[in-house]
């Protein structure tokens, strides 16, 4: 997917890619840890908080508690009479502020044995202290809560939060007290002592938590009513249970049924503007009420929230910036790559003058550039001598063809060579290797009856050779015409070249000379291969082993005179070492065995068809390997006078 | 001629509206404004009575203020009241008629708590058992004496605190009214034995729209249109529980009566269940004979009638009426 993109892409992707992902990565464990520090906090500061306003309720519900219970405690104890009772009930409610009202309430004639009822209450109203004496048919005390509640029980009891209607609507609770006296050895309940308070303190102490932005507190009663809540519509009219049931929530439910017992927990919850709060709940135990405590989850985490958007943006900025960076560093790398690579390309197309783009900077990409330019630089030098070497080298091999051609043109080519003369026939073939060679052959008459025929190899190749060739064939020529033997010719030879041989070259020659009317050859070998000599009857063998020396090498030497005499028909075959050390792929050569062999094997007519048939067997065997040498074949054969017309 | 022309009313009620003067009528229900009455408030605020010729106002009722009383002194046209409270007065010569017995179950139920010890009606045995006064208590005693159950029976106030916190074992509840209170005040179902009356060979039907007997015979199509479009008012509020809730916190908000809607949500629907016939509205209203055999032979029983009232003169059935 990737593979044809450019190199700035794939960094830019790899590096932002993996840069995000560990940011985000890094983010995600913060926002985790932190979040659940700061619930941990929220966790602490709202049992500190609840556990500071359940303190100062439950201190201000236990100040209230202690009149009735004194007065209880009173009545229990003392005897008193109606106008004492009332002295200091007015005394009680007077003398604490915090009172709204107290009534003492009797049991049916347990004060008076004709009253059914017998309940002094005082209460404030404008400011004063009134009094009232409860119980009528239209109100019968004893089937009230705060009457009967306590009465059943046998023990102090706070009512359930109520509104007065009679005080202006407001919030009260009374805290119940039954009183006993024992009669006859029988504890009986004389009646029950209560205390009104107004809760709107209570109302002012819960409201004035704030959490947070707009988290808040709510007090709900023994029954989970609401006592106090932001939205006046819940309070005295709601329970927690009805929330409960109006959303589903079994959690809720369930919580509402803890806060009953007086347990202290936490729960999810969505306040009345639906918005997410953590509640915490705890039980005021004198009362049995519960204190809850809402902080929304959004504003615990604003801080939190405000940090991580702030940590994004600014993860998101460097990513951008280190983008940018990676662009730049790509871009310096791959623009200079891309010119060189353009500039390679045309370099490659042969234009080595092309401009190469300039690097300034130090690091690798610096160094490719001028690597590129020394190697142009190096190119172009190394192009032109190049250039000049070759049109050099041209020039030369075109002089050595020329000189090639000039060498084969002063040999003999012309088969027949001598088509008068019926008593012999000569061929010869010379395949010079790719350089100018040094073998040659030569053969001419030197009177009517006597033929010449030379085969030579220079030492060494090339222009040389061919000038020492040139030199020899010239020199052999001019002596043989003399009319000398053959042995002399070589010594004469060997002496001319000897002489001032500076070069130290040399050469092997076989020279013979045929007398056409007998067929007797007398031959000398200056270091030549042996030729054969193939006889009609198809004899073969080789001869002329012994001779003298390479001829040019030292001046002075002798060599033999040998004579052969050949029947009609028979065949000289001379060669140089181009056909027996002729090599095929193997590196075996050729050699004289095979030569020997190849030539009984041929049958053929004439000469030339013989050294066409040896041509074609080298080259057979060979197998198309190069030529290292020059080949080089001459034969001779002799007819007789008169044998054949 | 007065029912020709609630019949004409009936059938060309639009026309009622547009020209027709409304008849003034005023009905007090047995409590104050609670879901319990929804029909009427329902059939109030949607025009119902309107469209049945009507011009009511109901009178709210509530502490100190007596449906029955009001019926008598004139004060109402129309009150709800329970059968067994009707049969009483009829039997002490007051001359009331049942015009439409829209309650056909009893909802008066005894409530405990399973923590208590109380899984069957014998584990109520020398417990405290706190009853409503009155009517309300007619029930839960005659059950006592069928079940032969020696109980301490305390006074029951309007709220159950005293049974909330333990003060009694046993405590009186109307299904749709106190019995959801407990629920949400943290009681489970589950934690509760219950007792309804309407299972135990005690099926009292209760809310049942009575008028005076003269009332009814002066202008019998008056209080036919009455019960007519209260039933209409009825039907209206199942087939529109959320709307009909939304109308009775209204009215409930007006009177400045404490509203909490699940509350009343739970109402309707157990009134429905009461009303219905597993959900059909068809016969809503009637009072059934062998009901009222079974009423009135119970209070001979206990001595609370010495002789029962006839049937007919205590039932007058509209339909039957507007047919003449």
């Amino acid at each position: 997917m990737f593979k044809n993109r450019g190199i700035a892409f794939k960094l830019i992707l790899l590096v932002s890619t993996s840069s995000a992902l560990i940011f985000l990565l890094i983010l995600a464990y913060n926002y985790q840890s932190s979040k659940k520090m700061i619930e941990e906090n929220a966790g602490q500061n709202a049992r500190n908080l609840s556990r500071a306003t359940v303190n100062r309720i439950e201190a201000a519900l236990r100040s209230v508690q202690k009149v009735p219970e004194n007065l209880a405690c009173y009545l229990e104890n003392a005897s008193y009479n109606k106008d004492e009772l009332v002295r200091v009930l007015r005394a009680v409610v007077e003398t604490n502020p915090e009172l709204y009202g107290a009534a003492i309430a009797f049991e049916p004639h347990a004060f008076d044995r004709t009253a059914l009822y017998f309940a002094p209450y005082f209460y404030k109203k404008n400011g004063k202290t009134e009094f009232m004496s409860l119980g009528s048919e239209a109100y019968n005390y004893f089937d009230l809560d705060w009457y009967q509640i306590p009465k059943e029980l046998r023990q102090p009891q706070w009512s359930e939060p109520y509104f007065d209607e009679g005080a202006g609507n407001i919030l009260m609770a009374t805290y119940s007290v039954p009183f006993y006296r024992t009669i006859n050895g029988r504890r009986r309940l004389m009646g029950i002592v209560t205390s009104d308070i107004s809760l709107e303190w209570l109302r002012d102490i819960v409201s004035s938590i704030k959490i947070l932005d707009t988290g808040y507190g709510a007090l709900l009663s023994k029954n989970g009513t609401f006592i106090t809540h932001p939205s006046k519509d819940l309070i005295m009219n709601d329970t927690v249970f009805d929330i409960a049931e109006a959303r589903g929530d079994k959690g809720l439910r369930e919580a509402g049924k803890r806060m009953a017992r007086g347990e202290t927990g936490s729960i999810p919850y969505k306040n009345i503007r639906g918005k997410q709060c953590w509640m915490y709940y705890a039980p005021i135990p004198s009362s049995g009420w519960s204190l809850t405590l809402l902080f929304p989850v959004d504003e615990m985490l604003a801080d939190l929230v405000k940090l991580n958007r702030t940590m994004l943006l600014g993860g998101a900025a460097g990513i951008v910036l280190l983008s940018l960076a990676v662009v730049f560093i790509a871009n310096s790398i791959t623009r200079p790559l891309t010119e060189i690579t353009n500039a390679a390309t045309e370099m490659g197309s042969g234009n080595l003058d092309i401009e190469l783009p300039l690097v300034r900077s130090r690091d690798e990409v610096g160094r490719l550039s001028d690597a590129f330019h020394a190697m142009r630089d190096s190119l172009r030098d190394y192009i032109r001598q190049l250039t000049e070497t070759t049109a050099a080298k041209e020039k030369i091999e075109s002089e050595l063809k020329i000189a090639s051609d000039i060498q084969m043109s002063i040999l003999p080519r012309i088969f027949p060579a001598f088509p008068d003369r019926k008593e012999f026939d000569i061929f010869a073939l010379i395949e010079p290797a790719k350089e100018v060679g040094g073998d040659f052959y030569d053969f001419f008459q030197i009177d009517d009856t006597h033929l010449c025929f030379i085969i030579a190899d220079v030492s060494g190749k090339g222009v040389p050779a061919a000038l020492y060739m040139a030199v020899t064939k010239t020199l052999i020529m001019s002596i043989a015409k003399e009319g000398i033997t053959a042995d002399r010719i070589l010594m004469k030879v060997n002496d001319e070249l000897s002489r001032d041989n500076d070069v130290n070259m040399f050469v092997t020659i076989f020279c013979g000379i045929l007398d056409t009317s007998t067929g007797e050859v007398c031959y000398a070998n200056g270091g030549h291969n042996p030729p054969l000599a193939i006889r009609k009857d198809g004899d073969i063998s080789f001869f002329g082993e012994t001779g003298g020396l390479v001829i040019g090498a030292f001046e002075g030497m002798p060599y033999t005179l040998e004579k052969l005499v050949l029947g009609p028909g028979d065949t000289l075959f001379l060669y140089t070492d181009g056909v027996t050390e002729a090599m095929n792929e193997k590196e075996e050569q050729f050699s004289d065995e095979r030569l020997e062999r190849e030539l009984a094997s041929l049958n053929v007519v004439d000469i030339q068809e013989l050294i066409g048939g040896i041509m074609k067997r080298i080259v057979f065997f060979t197998g198309g390997a190069s030529q290292s040498d020059d080949i080089t074949m001459l034969a001779v054969r002799f007819f007789g006078e008169k044998t054949f017309v | 001629m007065r029912i020709v022309l609630v019949l004409f009313l009936l059938i060309f009620s639009s026309v009622a509206a547009a020209g027709v003067p409304l008849k003034k009528a005023s009905f007090m229900p047995l409590w104050s404004t609670q879901a319990q009455f929804a029909g009427y408030y329902v059939a109030l605020d949607k025009g119902i009575y309107k469209k049945y010729g009507l011009d009511l106002s109901i009178i709210s009722g509530g502490p100190g203020r007596q449906a029955a009383d009001s019926l008598v002194n004139k004060k109402v046209d129309f009150t709800v009241l329970w059968l067994s409270t009707a049969i009483q007065r009829r039997a002490q010569g007051l001359k009331l008629v049942n015009i439409g017995q829209i309650v056909q179950k009893s909802a008066i139920m005894l409530v405990a708590k399973k923590s208590s010890g109380i899984k069957t009606s014998a584990d109520m045995n020398n417990k405290k058992v706190s009853l409503w006064g009155g009517d309300l208590a007619i029930q839960p005693r005659m059950f006592f004496r069928k079940h032969n159950l020696k109980v301490k029976i305390i006074p029951q106030s309007s709220s159950i605190n005293l049974f909330l916190r333990g003060g009694t074992d046993v405590a009186s509840a109307m299904w749709y009214n106190e019995y959801h209170t407990m629920l949400n005040s943290g009681l489970d179902p589950d934690e509760l034995t219950t007792f309804f009356f309407q299972e135990q060979g005690l099926n009292f039907p209760e809310d049942g729209i009575y008028t005076l007997e003269e009332t009814f015979m002066k202008d019998p199509g008056l209080s036919c249109a009455f019960v007519k479009a209260s039933i209409e008012g009825w039907v209206y509020a199942f087939a529109h529980p959320e709307e009909a809730v939304d109308i009775v916190l209204k009215y409930m908000v007006r009177g400045n009566i404490p509203a909490n809607r699940m509350h009343q949500k739970w109402m309707l629907a157990r009134m429905k269940d009461l009303i219905t016939q597993q959900g059909a509205t068809d016969k809503i209203g009637i009072l059934k004979q062998q009901d009222y055999e079974l009423v009135a032979s119970e209070l001979r029983k206990e001595g609370m009638i010495k002789s029962i009232p006839g049937f007919p003169s205590f039932y007058r059935q509209c339909a039957g009426y507007v047919q003449k």
